[in-house]
């Protein structure tokens, strides 16, 4: 068995070319994930860790982690961990989704 | 030394090596620090393990984050710097070993 690839997100030392320094205005729906981020983390709720969101987020597969922005690694992220933790069903994510899609919020 | 045996608990000045793994789920090594050498700074104390904690368990038993010291120079291939800047990282225990441990150096 040859050994494991080290993770996508892991990449201190490698070249990863221009650090881009412009102001970037965040979309709604990037504001709305991050609040729900915070959110699920409350201590009265503790539906999330960090840790957790990290793990999630580092086994999306090195084609998603490259692929997706940010707060699009987020979302996955938060809603594997809670279909893990029972949160919601797959069934409610599925029609939280195409109800979404039905009033045209579709994510730019 | 297995995962439940006591561990040595390692003070400021103490040499030791950082473990080489690759475990599924997360982990707070980042790999350019692995199989290295360099010299404990500081105990900062007991925390949750995160390895635990990002699958939603307790972190515990918890376990002691230390802050170590490396030479740039040997981290980074061709490090075009000082031969005296060092890099200080935190690191949980059970990614430590003893540097004078003849086991760490395999």
């Amino acid at each position: 068995m040859s050994e494991p690839a080290f993770k996508p997100h892991d990449i201190g030392g490698l070249p990863a070319g221009d650090i881009v320094t412009d102001e970037k205005d965040h979309a709604l729906w990037e504001k709305r994930v991050d609040a729900i981020v915070m959110l699920l983390q409350k201590p009265e709720r503790k539906l999330l860790r960090v840790d957790e969101l990290r793990r999630s987020i580092e086994s999306l597969g090195p084609k998603a982690y490259r692929d997706l922005g940010y707060y699009e690694r987020w979302i996955f992220a938060v809603a594997n961990v809670l279909l893990e933790r029972g949160v919601i069903t797959s069934e409610e994510l599925g029609q939280g989704i195409a109800d979404v899609m039905k009033r045209g919020e579709v994510l730019p | 030394m297995t995962a439940n045996s006591p561990r040595d608990r390692f003070t400021t000045g103490d040499k030791v090596c950082v473990l080489t793994m690759n475990p599924p789920g997360h982990i707070r090594t980042p790999r350019y620090i692995m199989g290295l050498a360099g010299e404990i700074v500081h105990d900062l104390g007991e925390f949750p393990n995160p390895e635990e904690l990002a699958y939603g368990r307790s972190g515990i038993p918890k376990k002691r984050l230390y802050r170590a010291r490396f030479r740039q120079k040997d981290i980074w291939p061709g490090y075009a710097g000082a031969a005296e800047d060092t890099l200080e990282i935190e690191l949980y225990e059970h990614w430590l070993t003893s540097a004078a441990d003849p086991a760490a150096s395999l």
